[in-house]
């Protein structure tokens, strides 16, 4: 406190000291002839040579800074649409960069030039409709031109994606990422943010016995219905008003969820369940190099983004409904590591919308494998999911063991013997094919059609 | 309602009786008064403004590291051994922006110049109502104390980002911030859209009833128009951001569910569906995209006035200004979603809005090259006003420049919320605006306070200024280029994937903050001078910049009812700078053509 006032009593004393000398000055300028708003030739010739002089600095200052981080950090694009954006960004520099030169070159240059000499008159120059044509009709044309590329890639990047693109779904909450892979059938199994149970169902995903388990937790779980009534009319305990109220508020509410809840379970077809049941999670996205993927986000609390800065690829994570983007990943983590000469690059999800004090710090890393890889670590995955609950660590990748684990695979058999050895074109009839292997032969038909079904 | 506020407003009964303090200074219901209130107070929250500013760019080139200026400002509640905490972090950034959107650059530099010079330039003896007016000011004060208030609070202020997108605004439990914080700035930000409409409906309303007989809406200075744009988009705008905060204010205390769906903070499962947190953005950018207009166009008519007189030329291609800026008035309220190309809006709407954003770029463009023809041949005069405005053409430039980028939607998925962003909407509006204030302080001082400024000190604050201002943004849009995210507290995440970005970012990051901190102690230059020549300033001349608006033709010492005589009566455009035949090189407008002399 006592720091603060004498900082406080030097500044105070600095501005008097300040005034003081100020007036001393002007007390000594009145002594000239020049009145205060009047300015001198002197000045006026002074802030012309500083307008040219700070023309070259700001060149000067704009070029090193071109020339020495310019392309540092961006990095060349990791994905296949990333090199088109990067030409279309490169091509709008080119043009903006020549219309910040020539007309802070025009404005510097005339405020040098056209300082005022004494004798020389202003020339009168009220307007000249040509040249403003020139200037209207000019920008026009180079927009149009801007508009017209920067539409189509716009329309390219945000197209549907193609058949044989990968199924994942991206769930963001404060402050991390998680990842669901579509399994084996590349469907992803429904959801409800109603279902939600923090260890066994993260990510709320919507099946007949997870359903049961949100309502069985919500009826008798700690914190739940009964839970709760027990507490409000327990006549042994002494609970304060803001207590009591808090309690009602988590009642009032859990008893509206349970009311939908059960809606859920009427409505329920557990036909569905097989899409969910060869769902796979994992805490690092690993991709395949030159595999199309279909992102689709999920938010579980405030809005998120998920930006990937090397595949050129943004979509914001909004609570209460599904974005999503697709890209095509053309290099391998190994590649560009060579490419950049950088051991320990890596690619990675960043978060890119304010979502709370821990926003900088909520990230995913991503992984690009070799096809041959990739089917290895699919495999894997997807095995470990389907050897009921079996957990499986896969020390290569630091992936951890998804936490996942309903014991609803129990017919799930040699799903993805056929990955290995078959082509990469084959990818589709690969797809369909494991789904026919799958397939409880009960239910065969539901499954064929069950392909192009949406899955929510 | 216009009508009968003129009818019941006599003028001339207002110059006899004495007023006392409270009236004259305080509760003054007087247009020159009740600018200079809201000069003070801009000045003051600008202060505030740019001292939050300077805290976290203290973190952000160093972070982590201990700093005595920070505990100075923060104590140990918000940095815990001279450390910034995480969620103060975004609370700066919060409030930063809010004041320098909302209280300087709107309430201040409309507020201010607005109410100053709409009466005075269009030959009005007042404002059309002086009360609104004086409700417009002290609605302004009261929510600029809220939203200072709210630096205080125990939950520290809001911290959702000045755009304060719901959900996360909308929780308590998601931040600290939107607890308390950010009621008070919903309660600020509903009084100041208030304030605000109550001041754009009086300039509406002076402007098109009270001009002097003469002036044709065709002989307004460009400053008229500009502020009578500024005060449309206004009052079309602002009421859809009260809309927003309302709802937003209902999601928080009545439990509705407009901005919120399926959503568990904290453990916690809301029963809240079917609310969309699109909607609000939707809302809000319908204001904000507009605003940015709100800000810029009031700055670039200060700066078209100033640049013709200290040219001493015409502004160049008159109609054409007034054209290029009611087409970017209309063309900002169809542009508002290129501020979501990737929120999961449609993409096939996102191609729509390129379209219109970037046909903004024309009118603009037109101004720009507008104002360098004015400069081209003339014979100009460095008073720092001039050297202010010439800064803001060659900002709005080099900000403008870069909108291109940010308005391509394909481009804009790379570089949508990086320091990019930040780096063009403060090079675009902050700066432009912020020079735009400058020269207009510089050049209507002596019409507020009949005194002229020193201007050995204005040039050393616009040099310092323009210097710092360039060495902190166009870096800054390098650290955007590589991808940085804006409101990050810091970048260790980096350096789990990328050293080299990181050691660029870093490298970059100590620059700009060194040139914030020249910057900064630069506008204390300006802060002496400006204090130091309201009381001790050398006494202006009637007409110290020889120039044709008619606020010039009124005394230097401030009356009720501005002209001592009858209201003087327009012959002419204001722009008759350097005519051919003239004596001079300025003729004021109210001064009668001669005979056989063309208009322009």
């Amino acid at each position: 406190m006592v720091t603060k006032l004498i900082i406080l009593l030097v500044i105070v004393l600095g501005v008097i000291a300040a005034a003081q000398l100020m007036r001393v000055h002007e007390l000594s300028s009145k002594l000239g002839e020049q009145k205060e708003h009047e300015i001198s030739n002197r000045d006026n010739r002074w802030n012309a040579s500083m307008m040219l002089v700070f023309m070259i600095v700001l060149f000067g200052g704009f070029i090193w800074l071109m020339l020495t981080y310019g392309w540092v950090g961006r990095g060349e694009a990791a994905s296949v649409h990333g090199h088109e954006l990067d030409w279309l960004l490169n091509l709008n520099f080119v043009i903006i960069i020549a219309v910040f030169f020539l007309t802070n070159f025009l404005l510097f240059w005339f405020a040098y030039k056209y300082v005022k000499k004494p004798g020389v008159p202003a020339f009168y120059y009220p307007h000249n409709n040509k040249l403003e044509m020139v200037w209207t009709v000019i920008p026009a044309v180079v927009l149009a031109v801007i508009i017209i590329f920067g539409l189509k890639s716009w329309n390219s990047v945000t197209s549907e994606s193609g058949k044989e693109a990968v199924n994942i779904e991206v769930f963001g909450y404060q402050f991390a990422w998680q990842a669901r892979y579509a399994g084996a059938d590349n469907q992803l199994g429904k959801f409800d943010y109603k279902l939600t149970q923090d260890e066994k169902n993260p990510l709320a995903v919507m099946t007949g016995e997870s359903i049961q388990l949100a309502i069985d937790s919500m009826e008798m779980g700690l914190g739940g219905i009964a839970w709760l009534e027990d507490k409000l009319n327990d006549r042994d305990i002494m609970l304060t008003p803001d207590e009591r109220a808090a309690y009602d508020k988590d009642l009032n509410a859990k008893e509206k969820l349970i009311r939908l809840l059960y809606q859920m379970r009427q409505s329920h077809d557990a036909k569905l369940d097989k899409y969910a049941a060869d769902d796979f999670f994992a805490d690092t996205l690993v991709l395949c190099v030159d595999q199309e993927y279909e992102f689709s986000f999920r938010s579980k609390d405030v809005i998120h983004s998920a930006y990937f800065p090397h595949f050129r690829s943004q979509m914001n994570v909004v609570p209460g409904m599904t974005t999503r983007l697709k890209f095509t990943p053309d290099k391998t983590t190994v590649e560009m590591r060579k490419s950049r000469g950088v051991d320990d690059f890596e690619y990675v999800l960043l978060c890119n919308k304010i979502c709370g004090g821990s926003h900088y710090k909520m990230k995913m890393m991503v992984k690009v494998l070799e096809k041959t890889e990739y089917d290895v670590w699919f495999k894997s995955k997807s095995e470990g999911v389907l050897s009921a609950g079996a957990t499986m660590k896969d020390p290569a990748w630091d992936i951890e063991p998804a936490t996942f684990d309903y014991k609803f695979h129990k017919t799930a058999a040699e799903p993805v013997e056929a990955v290995e050895g078959e082509e990469l074109d084959g990818d589709e009839e690969l797809v369909e094919g494991q789904e026919q292997e799958e397939a409880d032969p009960t239910d065969g038909n539901e499954q064929a059609e069950g392909h192009d079904a949406p899955a929510v | 309602m216009a009508a009968v506020a003129i009818d019941g407003h006599g003028h001339d009964d207002h110059g006899h009786h004495e007023e006392s303090f409270v009236s004259k200074y305080i509760f003054s219901q007087d247009h020159k008064m009740i600018g200079k209130q809201f000069l003070m107070t801009a000045v003051f929250m600008g202060v505030v403004a740019m001292i939050l500013s300077i805290l976290f760019r203290v973190q952000l080139a160093w972070p982590g590291e201990s700093s005595d200026f920070l505990s100075f400002f923060l104590g140990e509640q918000w940095a815990p051994g001279g450390v910034l905490s995480e969620d103060m972090y975004l609370g700066l950034v919060t409030i930063h922006g809010t004041i320098m959107v909302f209280f300087l650059l709107t309430g201040g530099l409309s507020g201010t110049f607005s109410n100053l010079l709409i009466p005075l330039q269009v030959g009005a003896r007042d404002m059309a109502s002086g009360f609104l007016n004086m409700l417009s000011y002290w609605f302004f004060f009261i929510s600029a104390m809220i939203m200072f208030g709210s630096l205080f609070v125990e939950t520290g202020p809001a911290m959702a980002g000045w755009t304060i997108y719901p959900p996360l605004s909308a929780l308590p439990q998601a931040i600290s911030g939107s607890g308390l914080g950010m009621t008070l700035w919903l309660f600020s930000m509903a009084i100041f859209i208030a304030s605000s409409l109550l001041g754009s409906l009086n300039y509406i309303v002076t402007i098109l009833n009270l001009r002097t007989s003469g002036m044709s809406m065709t002989r307004l200075p460009l400053t008229i128009w500009a502020f009578f744009i500024t005060a449309i988009l206004g009052v079309l705008s602002f009421p859809v951001l009260l809309s927003a905060a309302l709802l937003l204010l209902m999601d928080r205390m009545a439990g509705t569910s407009f901005f919120l769906s399926d959503i568990i903070i904290q453990g916690e499962m809301l029963t809240n569906h079917g609310g969309s947190p699109l909607l609000y953005q939707h809302l809000f950018w319908f204001l904000g995209h507009p605003e940015v207009y709100i800000v810029l166009l009031p700055a670039l008519g200060l700066s078209s006035e100033i640049i013709s007189t200290n040219s001493r030329k015409p502004i160049f291609g008159y109609r054409a200004m007034i054209g290029s800026m009611l087409a970017i008035g209309f063309l900002s309220f169809i542009v508002w979603a290129h501020h979501m190309f990737v929120t999961g809006m449609n993409p096939f709407l996102g191609s729509v809005f390129v379209f219109t954003t970037l046909l903004i770029a024309i009118p603009s463009a037109v101004k720009a090259f507008n104002y360098i023809t004015t400069l081209w041949k003339g014979s100009i005069v460095f008073a720092p006003a001039m050297l202010f405005a010439i800064g803001l053409v060659s900002t709005f430039i080099t900000g403008g420049v870069t909108g291109i980028i940010l308005a391509d939607a394909a481009l804009d998925i790379t570089t949508h919320d990086t320091y990019f962003v930040v780096a063009h909407f403060h090079v675009v509006m902050g700066l432009s605006a912020v020079f735009g204030m400058y020269a207009g302080v510089y050049h209507w001082f002596p019409k507020m306070f009949g005194k002229v400024m020193n201007s050995k000190l204005g040039y050393a604050h616009f040099w310092i200024t323009i210097v710092g201002a360039y060495g902190v943004f166009f870096p800054m849009h390098f650290v955007g280029l590589a991808g940085a995210p804006r409101r990050y507290y810091d970048y260790s995440v980096y350096s789990e994937f990328d050293k080299e970005s990181l050691a660029m970012q870093m490298d970059l990051n100590v620059i700009i903050t060194v040139f914030a901190i020249m910057a900064a102690l630069g506008q204390f230059i300006f802060l002496f001078n400006f204090f130091y020549s309201i009381f001790r300033g050398p006494k202006a001349p009637q007409n110290p910049w020889k120039s044709n608006t008619l606020e010039w033709t009124t005394p230097v010492e401030h009356v009720h009812g501005n002209w001592p005589g009858e209201l003087p009566t327009v012959h002419r455009w204001p722009y008759d700078y350097s005519k051919p035949g003239a004596e001079e090189d300025f003729i004021p407008q109210n001064v009668p053509l001669v005979e056989g002399e063309e208009e322009h």
